[in-house]
């Protein structure tokens, strides 16, 4: 199979890298950048744990190819905050207990980060519907509606 | 899982994605928002030996208001449908029918070429395409060419196209003044593919329906329209009697599936309950009393 040089800027780093047309941009960021925030679940688009944002639009990484993304811009989850230095999502989901074992949490905070852009999220029925493409076997996403909530009137 | 090899092409233009379809003799696959195709690889469903990438063709993203028409481009996103004030004016059951496609990072993705093309029997915009008379328009190695949406969905992930032939954009005409519609979908979660949709129009003048369209998805192998409900309606004015005789008539239209969601019983049932309430809404936006 042929490969391809592709560049693309993650998090505001560019990176030149050549790869084979099937991989995918979920094992693109984590297994050749060494970029494991961001999580692989079902690989098939229905968990969305491997929500990223490319070009500002979050995405399932798992069902876009790295080869596609030449020249575009990603940004995971360690493009938020660092742990000294959450941002203000991240900390509301610290300071509402929006995780337990945390393998959703990337794509939730992506999801959540997109999805304060670009809705009004004024009803708890809105946050649950645009949250409904992320599973979480821990929370019961009780506490995660708590956070994008807290989020959405701190926006 | 892991997709299969393939090789990658990037099409810079309609006529350039053709002739990669050609060269490849039925082995290629196009690559829109991939938001059904790469799971069916992730799944090895397919194995196609070449994906034609069609994202970097420019001027396939439009939403075009005509005069009598609404023209949109095959690479237009969900998302912009959703969003776009055009569609919300001249297509709102369209735009209402956007919110229920999966989730947000699905749409940013999904086209409305890819949707048509993929052709899944529970889902929404082919049913809008044949509530609304879509006209999709296809470049094909001869040339270009037209086909009706009544016309294209065969069955279920099986529609009018040649594997050398791409959809290039849709035209949805525009309702008459007086148009009222109505879009209902049950899911067993939000964004999940349709147990059952209804999406309907009724044109109401002088207190009467003078057109009523009726479409179903997720009940049968295509999306269908409900033509003997249609044609009761019409002439009347829409009263309970009126509505339980054309619900009927609706259930009496499809053959739905049992599936682990829900049985053929329950979607028979659903896709009536769902008619009603979609037709009780068009009949009031439309200024039925």
């Amino acid at each position: 199979m042929s490969t391809h040089a592709i560049r693309v800027t993650v998090n505001g780093t560019v990176y030149e890298r050549t790869v084979e047309p099937r991989l995918l941009l979920a094992d693109f960021l984590r297994n050749t950048l060494g970029l494991t925030g961001t999580h692989v679940g079902c690989e098939h688009g229905v968990c969305g744990a491997c929500t990223v944002l490319v070009d500002g639009d979050s995405v399932r990484a798992c069902l876009l190819f790295a080869v596609q993304l030449d020249g575009s811009k990603v940004e995971t989850v360690e493009g938020l905050g660092t742990p000294a230095r959450l941002n203000p999502l991240q900390e509301a989901f610290r300071e509402h207990h929006a995780l337990q074992c945390g393998f959703c949490t990337p794509g939730m905070l992506m999801t959540a980060t997109d999805l304060l852009r670009k809705y009004p999220l004024a009803s708890d029925d809105e946050i649950r519907a645009g949250l409904s493409g992320n599973l979480c076997r821990c929370t019961g996403y009780e506490h995660i509606v708590n956070a994008v909530r807290a989020a959405r009137d701190a926006r | 899982m892991k997709p299969p090899a393939f090789e990658y092409v990037v099409a810079d233009s309609v006529e350039a994605a053709v002739a990669a379809l050609v060269a490849a003799s039925g082995e290629a696959k196009i690559l829109a928002g991939g938001q059904s195709l790469v799971p069916m690889l992730n799944f090895r469903l397919l194995r196609p030996a070449i994906l034609v990438d069609i994202n970097r063709i420019p001027g396939l993203i439009f939403i075009e208001e005509r005069e009598t028409d609404i023209r949109i481009g095959a690479l237009t996103r969900h998302h912009q449908l959703e969003t776009s004030p055009v569609i919300a004016k001249s297509l709102p059951a369209l735009g209402a029918a956007m919110a229920h496609v999966a989730h947000l990072a699905i749409r940013n993705r999904g086209t409305i070429g890819g949707s048509l093309s993929h052709g899944d029997p529970a889902a929404e915009l082919p049913m809008l395409a044949l509530l609304l008379d879509a006209t999709l328009t296809i470049a094909a190695p001869s040339g270009t060419r037209t086909v009706a949406a009544k016309n294209f969905f065969l069955g279920a992930l099986s529609v009018d196209l040649g594997a050398d032939e791409l959809v290039t954009d849709v035209a949805f005409s525009k309702l008459p003044a007086g148009t009222g519609w109505g879009f209902e979908e049950v899911a067993r979660r939000h964004g999940d593919f349709a147990l059952a949709a209804v999406a309907t129009t009724l044109t109401v003048s002088d207190g009467r329906i003078s057109e009523a369209r009726i479409a179903m998805t997720g009940v049968d192998e295509t999306p269908k329209r409900a033509g003997d409900a249609e044609a009761m309606l019409v002439g009347q004015a829409l009263d309970p009697r009126l509505l339980e005789r054309a619900i009927g008539a609706v259930r009496g239209a499809v053959t739905p599936n049992t599936d682990l969601h829900a049985s053929a019983d329950y979607r028979r049932h659903l896709v009536g309950v769902l008619a009603g309430r979609a037709l009780a809404a068009a009949w009031q936006r439309g200024g039925g009393t």
